[in-house]
């Protein structure tokens, strides 16, 4: 199988169209929505590293540091994620509680292992099943949105419990640390390139038929 | 084989033609699997009208308090846009700005793009500026977040419960409604039919000159 770049040919990432790529042409604009397309996303592996590196780096203060403190008559109480995660296991919101376990540590911890597991199996030009990782990178996209929960619930919370020096809510320097940790995270996953996976597995076909010409 | 029938993969580059789809039906690319295109007759019709529907709750979704809490005699209500004003008193402006973004301005900029994409086009016209309106629509859909922002509200709500009791307002059932008539009016907007429609149109234009 052939890719569209390989044959001169290229599709608009924002509204489909089809066109050839003209010869020497460096900046592409698409001839129906005028977007600017590239046969394959510019710097992506550089890029997706970068974004994924700053986010490995956020995602510590991100559990450690407090999302919330509660101040009150007795003093304040700082809520880590997981203090969040744990508040509502133990009253009695267990369905929430594994939503809000998995939108706030399990996606963007899974998000980055896969986002680093497929840089690696690109750079590495791996041809172990393709079909897979590109499922694994649409389930990537589609996932990432749902950790801004937390985000969420620290706004609300903030600006509902404002009883002075009785209950007040204040969002915490960890939830700085965890929102920009999600949004590093969806720009890690735009700036990915998934062209890249079948790239390698197409070469290693081309090589394949080059090699049987030869023996023949 | 022309070069317009054929459909690029967007995830895989796999060039591959064209074939009939019957109605509601969608087409998978037979290389990677990702979704090509669908067959929704009706579809920016139904995306027009629930565009308009989700500009409407949008009005009232942000009006309107979400919740009132009330704790021993004290009661304290909010709307969105209360919320994130709230951050910035509290000196976090950069979460402000995120909440703001994703459940007000970018949800905002895709129902007003899509009103403004296919009202026109319902009534055979196309309106200046039309690829930058799509592409509009194209940049903001990523980051227009309000199916999330309930779940949100759902946790805080249970959250509260524990200390408080929790009303909810005319503004959080709009939002609930808010949720479904986005998602749909979104779902519905097609591309490609989007282009059939407007090259018709074009055509037509060109033949009366």
């Amino acid at each position: 199988m052939l890719t569209a770049a390989s044959k001169g040919i290229i599709g608009c990432d924002d509204c489909g169209f089809v066109q050839r790529i003209p010869l020497n042409s460096t900046h592409l604009k698409c001839s129906r929505c005028a977007a600017t397309m590239h046969a394959r996303k510019t710097n992506s592996i550089s890029r997706t590293w970068a974004l994924v590196i700053a986010a490995y780096v956020l995602i510590i203060p991100a559990n450690l540091m407090p999302v919330m403190a509660t101040g009150s008559l007795f003093g304040t109480e700082k809520d880590t994620i997981f203090g969040g995660v744990v508040y509502l296991w133990t009253s009695d919101s267990e369905v929430l509680a594994i939503i809000l376990f998995c939108a706030s540590i399990i996606i963007p911890f899974a998000k980055l292992f896969s986002l680093s597991f497929l840089l690696i199996s690109v750079q590495i030009r791996s041809t172990w099943k393709p079909k897979l990782r590109a499922k694994l990178y649409r389930a990537v996209e589609a996932i990432g949105r749902w950790s801004m929960i937390d985000v969420y619930v620290a706004t609300m919370l903030t600006a509902l419990v404002q009883f002075g020096s009785l209950m007040s809510i204040r969002a915490g320097a960890g939830a700085i640390a965890f929102a920009t940790v999600v949004v590093l995270t969806i720009f890690a996953a735009k700036s990915f390139d998934p062209r890249l996976i079948w790239d390698a597995a197409d070469r290693q076909k081309n090589d394949d038929h080059l090699a049987e010409e030869l023996h023949v | 084989m022309a070069i317009n029938e054929l459909i690029v993969c967007e995830q895989c580059d796999l060039p591959q033609v064209e074939t009939p789809l019957e109605s509601g039906g969608k087409a998978f690319c037979s290389r990677c699997g990702n979704v090509l295109y669908r067959l929704q007759p009706d579809g920016l019709r139904r995306s027009l009208i629930f565009s308009l529907t989700a500009a409407a709750l949008f009005l009232i979704s942000n009006s309107f308090q979400i919740v009132t809490i009330d704790s021993q005699g004290l009661s304290n209500s909010t709307t969105l846009l209360e919320a994130a004003d709230r951050l910035i008193k509290d000196g976090i402006p950069s979460i402000a700005v995120l909440v703001f973004a994703t459940t007000f301005l970018m949800p905002a900029l895709e129902i007003m793009a899509l009103i403004y994409l296919l009202l026109p086009l319902h009534f055979g016209r196309l309106p200046p500026g039309l690829p930058l309106a799509f592409r509009l629509v194209h940049l903001v859909k990523p980051w227009a977040m309000i199916e999330v922002f309930m779940l949100g509200l759902l946790v805080t709500i249970s959250k509260l419960n524990a200390l408080a009791t929790v009303q909810p307002d005319i503004g959080l059932f709009s939002f609930v409604l808010l949720m479904f008539v986005v998602t749909v009016a979104s779902a519905n907007f097609d591309a490609r039919s989007f282009w059939k429609q407007v090259d018709e149109i074009q055509e037509l234009q060109v033949k009366i000159c």
